[in-house]
C-alpha cells in the first residue's frame, strides 16, 4: 500500500503503508516531522494533515472527538484530518496527504 | 530577586518521572525542589490525557493520567517536595563551589549539587498561529493568555479558537471591549455548550461578532496592532479592527531554553548512560521521555526505573562522605518512619 506524503518543504515522499497501522505512525516513521505528542490518543492535534487528491471525500468522515480536537490545530482547512485517527487498509492504497504547518 | 534556595536536587519537570524521582530521592534522605511551566503537577498526563486510561503501569491495570498523578502526589507527600509551578527554567550555571544553579523566568534560583532534567517532550508553550510576522506583535498586541482583564478595556479584541478558553474569554471580555470578534474555522465548538449558547446570544444582541474564518494577516506598526485580515470559508478576505489578538489553540511542547544548557543532545534528547542516567555533564541527570540511550523506550515505567537508578548516583554526589544504605520499603522500619507508615 502506497502513501504519497508531502512534507512542510513541499517535497513529495512515497511511503509504504501497513494494514492496521495509522497514517500518523507511517508519517512519523518516515521522518516527516509529525510530532504526534500524545502518541495517537486524539489529544493534541500535532499530527494534523491535509488529505489531497480527493482522499478527504473518499474516507469516512472524522468522529466527533476528532472534529473537536481539530479545533486545537493550526491552519485548519476543509480537508484537514488528524492522521492518528486514520487507520490504514488496502482500500487506501495511494492515499495522498500534506503535513500541516507546525 | 529572592535569596537562592539551597537543596539537594533540583528537578526540571513535575510529570510522572519527576514526581517519582522525589520518592526515590526521599528514601535516601535527599530533598528536592521541582520547577514546571504548567500550573499543576502531572506533565503530559494531566495536560494531554487527564481522562484517558493508561493500561501499562505495572500493578495498575487501568489508571487515568489524572489518577496516576494524584497517586504519585500522595506517594511523595511524606518527603514534602517543594514545587515552583508556572515557571520556565531559563538557565543552568555552575557555581564556584561546584554546585549547580538553576534559574527560572520568575526569578527563582535553586542551588543544588544535582540537577535532574525530567522535562518530557519539553516545555508546554502556546501554539502560535501560522500568521506571517506574528512574533513582532507578541507581548504588546498578541497574547496567548489573559492575565489582567483591565488591559483589554475599551479595545477592539480579536479572539481565535473554539475551545473553552476561547469561549470563556469571549464572554468575559465582551462587556469591557470596544468590539469583540471571535473567529473559528467552523460553526461548531468543542467548548461547553452553555458557553456556546451564551456566545450566540451575545452575537444576536450585536455585542459579539462571530466569523467562520481564519486569520491570514496582521496589520500595525512597531508591534502595535490595528487590524487583521480574515479569510472566510469561501476564501474571501476581509478586514476587522483589532488592537489585541488572542489566539487559543492550546499548548505544544518545545525543548526551549534546555537546548542552550550545553548538554549533549541527540535529536533534541539528552544523551545519558544507563547505569546512572547522568548526562555527559557531571551532576546533571536526565530521566523520562527527554533522555535517550541505546534501546530507550518512551514509557512511563521506563521513567520510574531511570528515577531509581539516578537517585542512587545522586546520593554519592550529594553525600560524598556517607555510605549508601540500600533498604527495601517492605522491611525497613527506618523507611517506614520516613513514609509515615509506622
Amino acid at each position: 500500500m502506497k502513501i504519497i506524503a508531502k512534507d512542510r518543504e513541499g517535497n513529495e515522499h512515497e511511503l509504504e503503508g501497513r494494514d492496521g497501522w495509522t497514517l500518523m505512525e507511517i508519517l512519523r516513521e518516515g521522518g516527516l516531522g509529525v510530532a504526534a505528542e500524545c502518541g495517537g490518543a486524539c489529544a493534541c492535534a500535532t499530527c494534523h494533515v491535509y488529505l489531497t487528491d480527493g482522499w478527504y471525500e473518499k474516507l469516512p468522515p472524522p468522529s466527533e472527538a476528532e472534529t473537536d480536537m481539530l479545533d486545537m490545530a493550526l491552519g485548519v482547512e476543509p480537508n484537514s484530518r488528524l492522521s492518528c485517527q486514520i487507520t490504514l487498509d488496502e482500500s487506501m492504497d495511494g492515499i495522498a496527504c500534506t503535513v500541516a504547518p507546525e | 530577586m529572592n535569596e537562592p534556595i539551597e537543596t539537594d536536587v533540583a528537578i526540571v519537570g513535575a510529570g510522572p518521572a519527576g514526581l517519582f524521582a522525589v520518592f526515590e530521592l526521599g528514601l535516601l534522605d535527599l530533598k528536592a525542589h521541582l520547577i514546571d511551566i504548567l500550573d499543576r503537577p502531572g506533565g503530559q498526563c494531566t495536560e494531554l490525557y487527564p481522562e484517558k486510561p493508561i493500561y501499562d503501569i505495572p500493578g495498575l491495570p487501568t489508571v487515568t493520567g489524572q489518577q496516576l498523578t494524584d497517586r504519585l502526589m500522595e506517594q511523595i507527600k511524606p518527603f514534602s517536595p517543594q514545587f515552583h509551578f508556572g515557571e520556565m527554567v531559563t538557565g543552568l550555571t555552575k557555581c564556584a563551589d561546584g554546585r549547580w544553579k538553576l534559574t527560572s523566568d520568575a526569578g527563582t534560583e535553586i542551588v543544588a549539587p544535582v540537577v535532574v532534567v525530567a522535562a518530557g517532550g519539553g516545555s508546554f508553550m502556546p501554539k502560535r498561529p501560522p500568521v506571517p510576522g506574528i512574533e513582532a506583535y507578541e507581548g504588546r498586541s498578541v497574547f496567548y493568555a489573559v492575565r489582567k482583564m483591565e488591559d483589554f478595556r475599551g479595545k477592539d479584541i480579536l479572539i481565535a479558537g473554539g475551545g473553552d478558553s476561547a469561549l470563556d474569554w469571549t464572554l468575559n471580555l465582551a462587556p469591557i471591549a470596544k468590539s469583540l470578534t471571535l473567529v473559528h474555522h467552523r460553526d461548531g465548538f468543542r467548548a461547553a455548550q452553555h458557553s456556546v449558547n451564551r456566545m450566540r446570544e451575545l452575537v444576536d444582541a450585536g455585542k459579539v461578532k462571530f466569523h467562520v474564518a481564519s486569520v491570514k494577516a496582521l496589520h500595525g506598526e512597531n508591534g502595535v496592532l490595528s487590524s487583521a485580515t480574515l479569510a472566510g470559508a469561501d476564501k474571501q478576505e476581509f478586514q476587522v479592527a483589532a488592537a489585541a489578538f488572542i489566539p487559543f489553540f492550546g499548548l505544544t511542547m518545545k525543548l526551549g531554553p534546555i537546548a542552550d544548557f550545553g548538554l549533549k543532545l541527540t535529536d533534541n534528547l539528552i544523551a545519558v548512560d544507563t547505569a546512572k542516567f547522568e548526562s555527559e555533564t557531571p551532576g546533571v541527570f536526565a530521566i523520562g521521555d527527554i533522555c535517550t540511550y541505546s534501546g530507550k523506550v518512551k514509557l512511563i515505567l521506563s521513567g520510574f526505573h531511570e528515577a531509581a537508578l539516578m537517585a542512587q548516583a545522586a546520593f554519592h554526589i550529594c553525600r560524598p562522605n556517607d555510605r549508601l544504605r540500600f533498604q527495601y520499603t517492605t522491611s525497613s522500619s527506618n523507611l517506614h518512619k520516613k513514609l509515615g507508615a509506622s
